[in-house]
């Protein structure tokens, strides 16, 4: 495929922990065609015993999707599905880790928690979490990537769009998320909302600006053919994006990986936690490697 | 405003503040006697609340003064208060009013404006309800000059009969109570005709003010006629003659007991929140459209009522009726409730020998006209008509209210309607999962100037606030679309809540619809009425439950001659020509709207994307148009905004020539280059350009033409047809003309 596109793949090892469950053959064919969409070497991780019967399973699978030559590696370990994949992450020096995921986690297990999500939180690595997979491709179109200003910013465009980029993906909306909070008026009457109105205009404007700096510094071969617009939203951090991209019908959201969630964080619900308790679309959490 | 301004519209608001003063002074009085206070204390909180209020307060045009609402808590807390002494009762009181300011103050200083939008609708009309009718029974016997006696006021209401036969039975006997009497009932009559009677010279005075006069003027009869007043003297108010003697202080011996605080905390509570519907109330009715600072006038309140309660007076509210007065009487700005206070100080010091022979049954009587405003039997009706449940709020918390108190009745009031919210939804998980959550999506749509507002999971009084104050924050001069689609359950509060701000966008020349409602089951057919994804509407009753949107639709469509049927529709296969539709099975297709002109079918089309696990379903308003020639298939799009492109292969975007801005901007593609490129000429360009971006898809007999990956407002339909009929027109323009040059 693309040459020029490729030599800037972050992706170059990807790592997709399966389970058989009824969606594995969907989540196969999904993973593989991701695999060569980023022309990426995919590692295949089964936590528990190998048995000829599981192993004839997975073959075949695999031998009818599009690229089974993306398959490099097979992995059995026997173990806790956490602890194995997160050490697996590190140890198999993995750029990418794929996780099957439900798309609304229910109470129980909002508040205990899902292993895919608890690797989300912790792993090194970029997460790719698939809400939908299918054994048919279904085309990417629209991709929405977080532009919240840290200073991973840069990382996260630059995944987000050699995401875009191989996916086929035409659109992309950088959403900027700009808490109430730093517009620092308080709409009491008229004379407040004019105000608040004029300070949002200046920030919406500051943040198109460096968003549109750091989508220039990108490397031609990520950036051509899609066309790039951004949206400011005031509102809270976190769940606006996730809102957005679900009355946009995106296909993919792209986020920065958080900083630090604790407990806590998941009784006052923030940040990446309200994506996570509501996926509307596939996401993908960057890390810098 | 300039000070020029200010001072040319003096006059305006001096003479708006005197009509007020006219009604607030009957009312002042009328509201302090039947509080257990002397007749002086509600024109004390009237003239502290004009002249504190107008310096400090954050509204325009309310008028603040004594308040209906606590009336029945202040009674019985004088009574309970002093142990059976009613003057250390009425000391004790003060205290707590006096406290209740300090709390009202902290409530403005903490931004508690909000306060009044955590109760649900219904819960605060059945409260009202209830302290009308306790108005309504206390004060009815002192209508027809009896005794006013205690008790619950739910038996009272019972045995209301009994003291009309009670009057029957003593007023032979007794000349003073037939007079008292017969004097209550005229003042009622004048109270409830008064709106019927449609002389300009009487309109002149307000009905409240008529009353006194009718009770001054009978006095001054009895006297020219040499009898002695035949009202015996403790059935007149007693005013004193000098202000140091209406100026009483609290006692705050019982600052450390448990009583004192329940009465202060219920009055800053209820104060708060009567004051704050009321503030909301008069922003509506501004000619100006002024938003009040709510948190501001809180404040002024708090002071306001803190300073009255220190000079023997009631607490301080902003009150609905007086200041619509003020509205009519085109009051616009403070000084009116300034000049109200000054008047009503003027009028106790010079007149008060005149107000002493006004009997207390007509003022009594003002008072159960106003309880029975409170608790009039439509609002049963109302409630009803929007649903049976509000119906059962109403009627549980007004019950309460009157069989415990106030504060206990608005709280259970809102867990009735809580619990009636888990019922309907039979999913109490959806409001405990979400109920700290954000729900509100709001953000300017790029290429045009509106804003989209989406609401998800629930929108009921608990959380209403957050779409609230996503939509002041936008200004009400611009258009907004409100999209409940992923909203699974709205309430009534909601609704009516959504419903102001469509009034008030309006009357300052903005814009407010709401969309993705039609789905939603209703408890009635009212607009108001609960709205739950859960109950799916049957749809076959659909026009029974017809969304605001759908009022629009069917209104528009008579207006301009289309025809419409909200009903679900068979899906027509033709709609799978389209390359659009191709991957996307139709599950539903409704509220469909021809246009005569163009022929043109607008419709909301449910459509599934992807299948199984994947499925989701979504909606989009199209208009489809039948075409009488055959034109080449194409499809038209802005560039990169819907490409629906992936499904053809080899197709690239055509280019017209001369057209650079239309090929920067449009993305066109089909089988037939040059077919396509002749049809798109110079009008088509413009007629293209120069309107709303649409997709616009042909498929040689058919045209497919729609605008956003969402249903549309009723405004956007219009513009939508007016397109289809441009549209068709320069396409037949077009095909006379290429005709004309291949026959040439």
């Amino acid at each position: 495929m693309n040459q020029s596109l490729h030599q800037y793949n972050p992706f170059k090892r990807m790592l997709f922990g399966f389970a058989f469950s009824p969606s594995l053959e969907s989540n196969l064919h999904e993973v593989v065609r991701l695999a060569e969409f980023f022309d990426s070497e995919l590692i295949l991780l089964h936590v528990g015993e190998k048995t000829e019967e599981k192993q004839k399973k997975v073959n075949s699978i695999v031998a009818a999707t599009a690229a089974p030559s993306r398959v490099s590696e097979y992995h059995w370990m026997p173990g806790d599905p956490y602890t194995t994949l997160l050490d697996s992450t590190e140890s198999l020096s993995i750029d990418l880790l794929v996780l099957g995921a439900v798309q609304h986690e229910s109470l129980f297990r909002f508040y205990v928690g899902s292993v895919a999500r608890k690797l989300t939180r912790s792993v090194k690595c970029s997460v790719l979490l698939l809400i939908k997979p299918a054994v048919e491709r279904v085309a990417c179109k629209h991709v929405v990537v977080s532009g919240f200003k840290t200073s991973t910013l840069p990382n996260t465009l630059f995944q987000a769009f050699y995401s875009a980029q191989c996916l086929g993906a035409n659109k992309a909306t950088i959403v900027e998320e700009i808490a109430n909070k730093s517009v620092k008026v308080s709409i009491d009457d008229d004379r407040s909302l004019i105000r608040s109105l004029r300070k949002k205009r200046v920030l919406e404007a500051e943040g198109g600006r460096r968003v549109a700096e750091l989508v220039d510094q990108l490397p031609a071969a990520l950036t051509d053919s899609i066309s790039v617009q951004n949206q400011a939203i005031f509102g809270k951090r976190g769940y606006s994006i996730g809102h957005y991209a679900e009355v946009t019908r995106a296909d993919l959201l792209v986020m920065d990986a958080p900083v630090k969630t604790s407990l806590l964080s998941r009784i006052i619900t923030r940040d990446i936690e309200f994506i996570l308790s509501d996926l509307p679309s596939d996401l993908l959490i960057c890390r810098a490697k | 405003m300039t000070r020029n301004q200010f001072i040319s519209s003096l006059p305006k608001n001096l003479f708006a503040g005197f009509v007020v003063s006219l009604i607030a002074l009957p009312l002042g009085l009328s509201l302090a006697v039947a509080s257990g206070m002397p007749a002086t204390a509600g024109i004390v909180s009237a003239v502290v609340g004009g002249v504190v209020v107008a310096l400090l307060g954050g509204s325009y045009v309310t008028i603040s003064g004594p308040g209906y609402s606590l009336v029945v808590v202040l009674l019985t807390a004088v009574t309970t208060l002093g142990g059976g002494d009613l003057f250390l009762g009425y000391t004790h009181t003060l205290a707590a009013i006096t406290i209740a300011g300090v709390l009202i103050t902290l409530l403005g200083v903490l931004r508690m404006g909000k306060l009044a939008e955590f109760f649900p609708a219904s819960a605060i009309e059945g409260m009202l309800a209830a302290i009308g009718l306790s108005l309504l029974v206390k004060q009815f016997p002192i209508m027809l000059g009896l005794e006013a006696g205690s008790g619950n006021p739910l038996i009272k209401l019972f045995k209301l009969p009994l003291v009309v036969t009670e009057f029957v039975q003593s007023a032979p006997e007794s000349v003073s109570t037939l007079a008292a009497g017969l004097l209550g009932i005229v003042s009622l009559v004048i109270l409830l005709f008064n709106s019927s009677i449609r002389n300009r010279y009487y309109q002149q005075i307000p009905s409240p003010m008529w009353v006194i006069l009718l009770a001054v003027g009978y006095s001054y009869y009895c006297q020219l006629r040499g009898i002695e007043s035949t009202i015996r003297p403790d059935l007149f108010i007693q005013l004193p003659d000098s202000v140091e003697s209406m100026i009483y202080h609290p006692n705050f011996d019982l600052i450390n007991s448990w009583g004192l605080w329940s009465v202060a905390i219920t009055i800053a509570v209820i104060g708060s929140v009567e004051s704050l519907l009321s503030i909301k109330a008069v922003d509506n009715l501004d000619p100006q459209r002024r938003r009040s600072n709510a948190n501001k006038d809180l404040r002024a309140l708090g002071v306001a009522t803190a300073i009255s309660g220190f000079l023997g007076g009631l607490n301080v509210v902003t009150v609905i009726s007086r200041s619509s007065v003020n509205v009519t009487q085109q009051a616009n700005n403070r000084s009116s409730n300034f000049f109200h206070g000054v008047f009503l100080l003027l009028f106790i010091l010079f007149f008060s020998k005149l107000l002493n022979r006004v009997p207390l049954s007509a003022l009594a009587a003002i008072l159960v006209y106003t309880g029975y405003k409170l608790a009039h039997p439509l609002k049963l009706v109302a409630a009803a008509k929007v649903g049976k449940e509000q119906l059962l709020i109403l009627v549980a918390t007004s019950l309460i209210t009157l069989s415990t108190n106030i504060i206990t009745g608005i709280f259970l009031g809102t867990l009735i309607t809580l619990l009636s919210h888990f019922v309907i939804t039979k999913r109490p998980l959806l409001f405990l999962l979400h109920l700290f959550q954000p729900n509100v999506l709001a953000f300017k749509e790029k290429d045009t100037d509106s804003y989209y507002v989406s609401v998800k999971y629930f929108c009921s009084f608990l959380n209403l606030f957050k779409l609230k104050s996503k939509l002041d924050a936008i200004g009400a001069t611009k258009t907004v679309v409100i999209d409940f689609s992923l909203c699974e359950f709205v309430d009534h509060s909601a609704m009516q809540t959504v419903e102001n701000y469509i009034a008030s966008f309006e009357k300052k020349g903005g814009k407010v619809s709401t969309i993705g409602l039609d789905l939603h089951g209703a408890s009635s057919s009212h607009p108001f009425a609960v709205r739950n994804l859960a109950t799916e509407n049957t749809l076959g009753s659909i026009e029974k439950l017809f969304s605001r949107r759908q009022e629009n639709l069917s209104k528009m469509s008579k207006e301009y001659g289309w025809e419409y049927c909200a009903k679900n529709q068979p899906i027509d296969p033709s709609l799978y020509q389209f390359l659009f539709f191709e991957t996307k099975p139709i599950v539903q297709v409704y509220n469909t709207l021809v246009d005569p002109v163009s022929n043109g079918v607008v419709q909301d089309i449910v459509f599934n994307e992807g299948e199984f696990i994947a499925r989701e379903s979504a909606r989009v308003t199209a208009l489809t148009i039948k075409l009488e020639s055959h034109i080449p298939s194409f499809v038209l799009d802005k560039e990169g905004l819907l490409d629906r492109l992936n499904a053809i292969a080899g197709l690239g975007d055509l280019t017209v020539e001369g057209h650079n801005y239309f090929n920067r901007k449009f993305h066109l593609s089909g089988s037939q280059p040059d077919k396509i490129r002749s049809l798109f000429n110079k009008e088509l360009i413009f007629l293209i350009e120069s309107s709303p971006i649409y997709l616009i898809e042909s498929s040689g007999r058919e045209l497919l033409i729609l605008k956003k990956d969402r249903l549309l407002s009723p405004t956007e339909v219009k513009a939508l047809v007016y397109f289809g009929r441009e549209l068709i027109e320069t396409l037949a323009c077009n095909s006379i003309s290429s005709n004309r040059e291949i026959s040439n």
